[in-house]
This record gives C-alpha cells, structure tokens and sequence, in this order.
C-alpha cells in the first residue's frame, strides 16, 4: 500500500484502519486527545449537551412515528401514544422534559465560556459555532412546543409567527407565507413537524463543526491560560471520560426527578386543552427557558418616528423583535467587544462581580417574562433589558481597557502545586 | 343568537380583573395519590366512576378513556362489558351500507352525552361543558382547583357582583361566574355500594381521584419505574465516582 497512513490496530480493526482510519481519529481525539488537567465540574456540561441532543433525536425519532400532523388528529395521537402505547408516556415526557434539560445543560455551558473567557482567541469560531447552535435549538424547541396542538402551541405558534409581521414593507407577506395561509393552520403545522424534524440534524452537524474547531485549539480551561507541557494534561480517555460519565450521572438524576414526578411541571396546563383558535388563553407565556428573550422582547414599548409627524420609523413591536434577536446574536461579537488579555474571571476581580450581576439580571429576565406586562413589571423589565445590553456594550469593553487583572500564573501544573 | 353567547363569554372571561378569586385548596388529609410513593385509592376510584357516570356524564365527555381502561380500577372483564352496555352507540355501516345502533363494547371510548359541541352548547345554554379526560392537567391547581370549583358552590356573591342570567357564582372559577350549576348540590346524589357516606365532599373527592387517574392513567407505573430508574442511577453513579476517584488519585 502506498497510503502514508500506517495503522497501529491489529487484525480486523487494523484492516478497517488501514483503509479508513476511524479508530485512529477515535484514538486520537477522544483517548490520548491532551486535555488540561484542571477542569472543574462546569466542564461536564459540554458532554452533557451532547448526551441530550442524542436522547432528544432518538426519543423524538419514536415519537415521531406515533405521530400525527394534523390540525384535528395532532391532539388525540399524543394522547393515544401517552395512553395505549407501551411506555409512550415514558417516551413523552424524557422528551418533553429533556428539551428543559438540554437547555438547563447549554446555559450551564454557555456561562461557564463566559465565566473563563473560553470566547476568546483562537476560540472565536467555536464559540460562534456555539451561539448558532444556541440559534437553531430555539427554533427547533419553538417548533416542536407547537405540534401538540394544545392551547398554548397554537398561541405561541400565533405570537411568534407574527413577529414578523414587525418587519417594515414585506412583514405581512412573509407571515402568510410563514403560515402557508392567512393564520396559523394545517399548513402551518406539517411544516413545523418537517422542520422539527429536519433542524436536529442540522444542529448535529453544527454541532461536529463546533467540536471539530475545539479540537484544533484544545479546551480551555479555569485558569484561562494555554497547557505548555505534558505536565499541563491528561489524555481524555480514561480521565474525563469517567469524570464525564460520573457528572452525566448526577445531572440524570435531576432529570429523573423531572419524569418520573414532576412531568408536567415545567409545562403549562393549558397545553392540555386543544387548540383553539376562537379562544385567547388569558397569559400566553412561552418555556421558562425562553422567558428572557420574551421578557426583553416585551419591554420595547414605544414607537420611534420622526418627532411632530406620524411617520413611524421603528414599531414598539419590530423595536421588540430587534432587541429580542440582538440579545441572542451579540453572543456573534462577544470576542471582540471583550478585549481583556485575560481570559479568567479568576483573575478579573471587577469582571467577575459584573458577571454574576449579568446571570442575576439574566434570571430577573427570566421571572419578568413570566409575568404579566402590566405596571411595575414593564418598568423593571425594561431597565433589566437596559442593564442586559449595557453588560455587553459597555461593562465588557469598559472592564477590558480599565480592570487591573491579577497576575496570571505561569503554567497549569505550577498553580495547581502551589494550591491556586 | 351565536353572536350575543360569545359577546356573553367574552365578558365573562374579561371579569377576572374585577373579581377576587380564591385560593384552591384540597380536601382535609389530602390527595393519597400524590406524593413520591401515592398510588390510586382502588374504592375512591370506582366510588368516583360512579359520580362521573351518574352525575357529571350528563353534560361532561371523557373521550380519551376507553371503558377497557376500567381494568385498572380492578373491574373484571365481565363488569366492564356490562358498564359499557350500559351506553349504546352508532356504528356502521354494515354489509347493508346502514349505519346501526349497538351497545358499547369494552374497546370504545367512554360514550359522550352529546353527538357535537354545538348539540352541547344548545342544551346548556349556549356554555361547553368542556371533556373531563385531562381536566386535572389542564387546570391550574390540578386536583384542588377541581375540588374547591366543585365544592364552592353556594356562597353569596360580593355585593357589587352581578351574577349574570344563567350563570353561577363560584370564587373559585375564573371571573367568579360559571355557567354548570352546582353539580354536587346534595348529599347521597349517588348511593355507594361499599358503604361510604356520599356526602357532597366526599363526592367531590372520589370523583377528582377518578378524574385524576383518567389524565394520569400510568402515573403509578411511572413512578414505580422511576423508583428502579433512581435506585440504579444511585448506584450507577457511586460506582463511577469510587472508579473516577481511584483513577485520579495520583493526579491530584
């Protein structure tokens, strides 16, 4: 054979190598793969992540064929599969409860890169592949909230779909070719089960890019500094492999709790009525892990025109809709609006204070957007939605050229000897 | 006609702002079912079918739940057979191209009072007595909410509430005014077999616990398997910890 690639597997796993060398790429990235030696648990939830999305495509994949898209059939057939099929409760509910754990387990992820600064260069690409895996998992999550076809699908397919209607000129065209019709119908609904059933594997592959980039520059790690020597790492396998497993055990407990007692607790009841288009529930309120964005999407309240005219230039609404995608897409320019040197937040005394009264601010968001927006809450909302876009636009770039950071250390083996 | 009822419905769902509503609460001891361990009381189970069938089953559907399912309250094949020739109901056609009546067999739904909502609406005033198959999921308060609405019933209302024609108060329901009368008005509507007093509680009682196991039918399978799913986690995960503890001892 002429191919540079010499296999070190034996026998029929070295006849596969040598031809497609898989098992090498296996060993290479997830057993002798340098990994610092120094993760804390937070750097479970990357792993954790990817369990759930697995769990989410293999329980949904079962789902699905039970299923029926279908404005008058959608109800009853999830009904049937909860009632007269062998463990379809069982199947419903991991995967109902398992998008609140997948999202649980990426915020987790996502703080923890802000936290340590794992944004930051060469890690810039990864963490976009990160905020555009963020993007296409509210879709998909959107999506599949509406197949049930219970009250609170319906309403939520009507509110969101017609966000775009804030768009100046074509808003109202691309609604209705949104919908497939001129209101959220049965057109509607078998595209959003086609796509709920396509974007998974998008994310999958998005994804592979994510954890392709991230095996080029290596993790980064609680002290944000670059592993210099073999001193500085462990092979993944067997080290984070057990350490993974045993994180992915704790954090399945959590979500057995969720199932098996509490199955319906992070839904809302009345996704238990049918749709019904001829009746508004009195709060329409979307997942809690969606209440952030749909608190600062609420908080827009005034129309922007030209003073003294009644030209209207930006809708309280489209002004909503603006701000609601910002918030997810600043995550795009992250890195270089924070120009810190240091990734740490170890070493960033004023960035790590700023940071947790961001996840506080985060969390009020939360509670916000499951509150009706009348009287205080609106106000609260919007300095919350203030403060939201002032962490980012102002406190990071601020901090980067002001904050002192503390000395960082000069290796991973030396600080942890040392007790850092 | 149609107009002036949803004109109607339409302020009585825009009243709650006005009216105080009330806390829903259980009855006293609780609901047996629920808790990490609570399986279904079997005697409140069929007393409650008896409630459903005889009380509410004149306005409400249960079109989720097949007569079969009755298995699980612990009736015998035979016993369901009779409960569902109890109904009859339209099949066909047959070989004639006739559609026919027959009594209900084990393997059909519960039969509904009405042929359609709008023969629902007509008979009760232009209101939907809404399906009770996943009422206890649907409502906020789940199990008390249904406790409290049914046993609420009779209270004056505030002096500047109008209680609508053909409407009832009710501080539990949401705008304080619903169109069911009291379902439960009386003692002893229904007459148990197994001796218990079919007070007005206790009826509002059995008929939740019915109406709750009709939305939550596998409930105590679930939780049975989850005790066996967190005992192996248990363990499962005490065993990675000793293995990840052992295998980095030197690390550290």
């Amino acid at each position: 054979m002429s191919s540079k690639h010499v296999t070190s597997f034996k026998g029929i796993t070295g006849w596969i190598d040598q031809r497609l060398p898989i098992f090498t790429l296996m060993q290479n990235e997830y057993g002798s793969f340098p990994t610092p030696r120094n993760f804390n648990y937070l750097w479970n939830f990357g792993a954790i992540s990817l369990f759930m999305l697995l769990l989410m495509i293999g329980s949904g994949v079962v789902l699905a064929m039970h299923y029926t898209a279908d404005t008058h059939l959608s109800f009853n057939s999830v009904e049937r599969l909860m009632r007269d099929v062998n463990y379809g409760w069982l199947l419903r509910y991991m995967h109902m409860n398992g998008a609140s754990m997948f999202f649980l387990a990426v915020y987790i992820h996502l703080f923890r890169g802000m936290y340590y600064g794992s944004y930051k260069e060469p890690r810039e690409l990864l963490w976009i592949l990160g905020v555009l895996i963020l993007f296409l998992m509210i879709a998909t999550a959107f999506m599949g909230y509406v197949l049930p076809w219970g009250q609170m699908s319906f309403w939520a397919a009507t509110v969101i779909t017609n966000l775009m209607s804030a768009i100046p000129l074509v808003g109202d065209p691309i609604v209705t070719w949104l919908w497939g019709g001129f209101s959220v119908d049965n057109p509607t609904l078998t595209r959003f089960y086609a796509l709920h059933y396509l974007l998974p594997f998008v994310i999958f592959g998005v994804v592979f890019l994510h954890i392709a980039a991230l095996h080029v520059c290596g993790s980064n790690n609680p002290l944000g500094i670059e592993p210099k020597s073999e001193k500085d790492t462990l092979p993944f396998h067997p080290y984070y492999t057990m350490k993974d497993t045993f994180g992915l055990c704790v954090f399945l407990m959590l979500y057995a709790v969720f199932i098996f007692w509490m199955p319906n607790a992070l839904g809302h009841p009345d996704n238990s009525i049918p749709a019904n288009p001829m009746m508004t529930p009195p709060h329409i309120v979307p997942e809690w892990y969606f209440l952030p964005f749909y608190a600062i999407l609420r908080s827009f309240t005034i129309d922007i025109g030209i003073p003294f005219t009644h030209i209207v230039l930006i809708s309280s609404k489209l002004g909503g809709v603006i701000l609601m995608v910002t918030s997810i897409a600043v995550g795009f320019v992250l890195p270089w609006l924070d120009t810190s040197p240091v990734r740490s937040a170890r070493f960033r005394p004023l960035y790590r204070i700023f940071f947790w009264v961001f996840v506080a601010d985060s969390i009020l968001l939360g509670y916000l957007g499951s509150q009706p927006p009348e009287g205080i809450y609106v106000i609260i909302s919007q300095i919350a939605m203030a403060y939201y876009f002032a962490h980012f636009f102002l406190v990071i770039p601020l901090l980067s050229k002001y904050e002192k950071p503390l000395p960082v250390p000069k290796s991973i083996h030396e600080a942890i000897g040392s007790g850092a | 006609m149609r107009l002036i009822l949803s004109l109607l419905a339409t302020l009585v769902f825009a009243l709650p702002a006005a009216a105080k509503e009330m806390h829903p609460h259980g009855p006293e001891g609780g609901w047996k079912h629920k808790g990490v361990f609570g399986s279904y009381d079997r005697g409140a189970l069929q007393r409650g079918l008896l409630v459903y069938k005889q009380v509410c089953a004149a306005c409400h559907a249960l079109n989720l739940v097949a007569y079969r399912n009755l298995a699980m309250l612990g009736y015998s094949e035979d016993e369901i057979k009779t409960i569902a020739a109890e109904k009859r109901v339209k099949d066909g056609p047959n070989d004639q191209g006739e559609m026919f009546d027959r009594p209900a067999r084990p393997s059909d739904p519960f039969v509904a009072p009405f042929a359609n909502d709008q023969a629902a609406r007509v008979a009760n005033g232009g209101a939907l007595p809404p399906d009770l198959s996943l009422i206890i999921k649907a409502r906020h308060g789940g199990e008390n909410y249904v406790y409290s609405l049914l046993t609420g019933f009779g209270e004056t209302p505030p002096a500047d509430m109008k209680i609508l024609p053909g409407m009832n108060y009710n501080p539990y329901f949401p705008g304080g005014q619903i169109a069911m009368p009291p379902p439960l008005a009386a003692d002893d509507l229904v007459s148990y077999s197994d001796g218990t007093k079919a007070t007005k509680e206790q009826m509002a009682k059995d008929v939740v616990q019915f109406l709750a196991w009709a939305a939550e039918p596998h409930m105590e399978q679930r939780k049975r398997i989850g005790i066996r799913v967190m005992l192996f986690l248990l363990v499962l995960t005490g065993v990675f910890y000793a293995a990840k503890r052992q295998l980095w001892r030197d690390v550290h």
